[in-house]
């Protein structure tokens, strides 16, 4: 089974630290699962898989959105908060912020969850960390 | 340059418009080849090592077959000279220093073959390092290129409303409404308890006598009573 299905499924009946997952496919070239996390789902996550990691995003913020003077001082910001914050890291994509974290492809179901729920509650506190930087 | 100025080139690229087509797809296929052509040579260096070491293992058998003739016939030697026959042992000697030079020249065979087949062990060993190395790249830039998509995919307006990303004021009005909630719930989870408890307390003390249900029938009767004799 293609190891995207085996994940969606695996969520699916997935109850994680009393944390449930719903899920939605995004269609496109490279397979894409939207994660909502019961309880943090204020900021959706999407899991991608690649040739040798599952990649999990929480997109926070795009570029233009931050207080051109702050950039710099946000930027300084982030790398500073990036080794406190559990399992999950800081990142730019394209335009956006992002906080994610990078998985084996072998990684237990488990380990998988436990990545999601973290991301979840990081991205969430992330956001609020950083609302002094937003125009 | 190295791989990871490489991929801030094309990152940096490409960030400029969004769900553009992402990698430099020349660089991906260039370090694909490279992956494929340390593959075959690889491959190729696997089997010219089984060879060089099938064929000292027909020579190092030779040797000992040699070997254990040339024991053999000093044997044989020594007991012609023993039965002082001068002519036969020097026949036989003959034949030993005969197997000798055989002995040398296959000997110096298994040597090369052993040279040959270190050489071998060493091109294969920088074969792997080189094809672990080519394929740690092209992660690096297939990762980037399949993030790039994904975000692509996921920002992009043809998806449904519901995969669309919000603004970060809007995500955070959402972070704050669900605190909201979530502490009105637990407030309320509070009072629940808290008016639980009194109601135990009320009626417990109420079976102890020690407060009376004012609007209990008897309490009721007695007031009617009390009002309508003050009124007299």
């Amino acid at each position: 089974m293609e190891l995207m299905q085996e994940l969606t499924l695996s969520l699916a009946e997935a109850k994680y630290k009393g944390h449930t997952f719903n899920c939605l496919p995004i269609n496109g070239e490279q397979p894409v699962l939207r994660v909502e996390v019961s309880e943090l789902d204020a900021l959706p996550l999407f899991v991608t898989v690649t040739n040798t990691q599952i990649i999990c995003i929480a997109y926070l913020f795009k570029k233009d959105e931050i207080k051109l003077e702050k950039e710099v001082e946000l930027n300084r910001y982030l790398l500073d908060l990036n080794i406190p914050m559990p399992l999950s890291s800081f990142a730019l994509v394209s335009d956006y912020y992002v906080v994610f974290g990078a998985l084996a492809r072998h990684s237990k179901k488990e380990v998988f969850h436990h990545e999601l729920v973290t991301l979840a509650s990081n991205a969430m506190d992330a956001l609020e960390a950083i609302e002094p930087f937003l125009k | 340059m190295n791989v990871l100025q490489k991929l801030i080139t094309m990152i940096r690229g490409s960030a400029r418009e969004l769900g553009e087509a992402v990698v430099d797809s020349q660089a991906l296929r260039i370090t694909e080849q490279e992956i494929i052509d340390a593959k075959s040579q690889l491959e190729d260096a696997k089997g010219s090592l089984a060879q060089v070491v099938a064929k000292r293992m027909a020579e190092e058998r030779n040797v000992n077959e040699l070997n254990k003739q040339k024991i053999e016939y000093e044997t044989h030697a020594l007991s012609a000279v023993e039965q002082n026959n001068e002519a036969l042992a020097l026949e036989v000697a003959a034949k030993v220093g005969d197997l000798e030079v055989q002995l040398g020249q296959k000997t110096s065979v298994v040597n090369q073959y052993t040279d040959q087949a270190n050489r071998l062990k060493n091109q294969i060993e920088t074969a792997e390092k080189n094809i672990a190395e080519y394929q740690r790249e092209l992660d690096m830039v297939s990762t980037t290129a399949s993030v790039q998509k994904a975000t692509a995919q996921v920002t992009s307006e043809i998806n449904s409303q519901q995969s669309a990303l919000s603004s970060a004021r809007e995500s955070l009005e959402r972070i704050k409404e669900k605190q909201q909630q979530h502490d009105d719930l637990q407030e309320a989870k509070k009072e629940v308890d808290a008016s639980l408890k009194k109601a135990d307390l009320d009626t417990q003390l109420k079976e102890a006598g020690i407060k009376v249900d004012s609007h209990s029938a008897g309490s009721v009767l007695e007031r009617i009573k009390q009002q309508a004799k003050d009124a007299e």
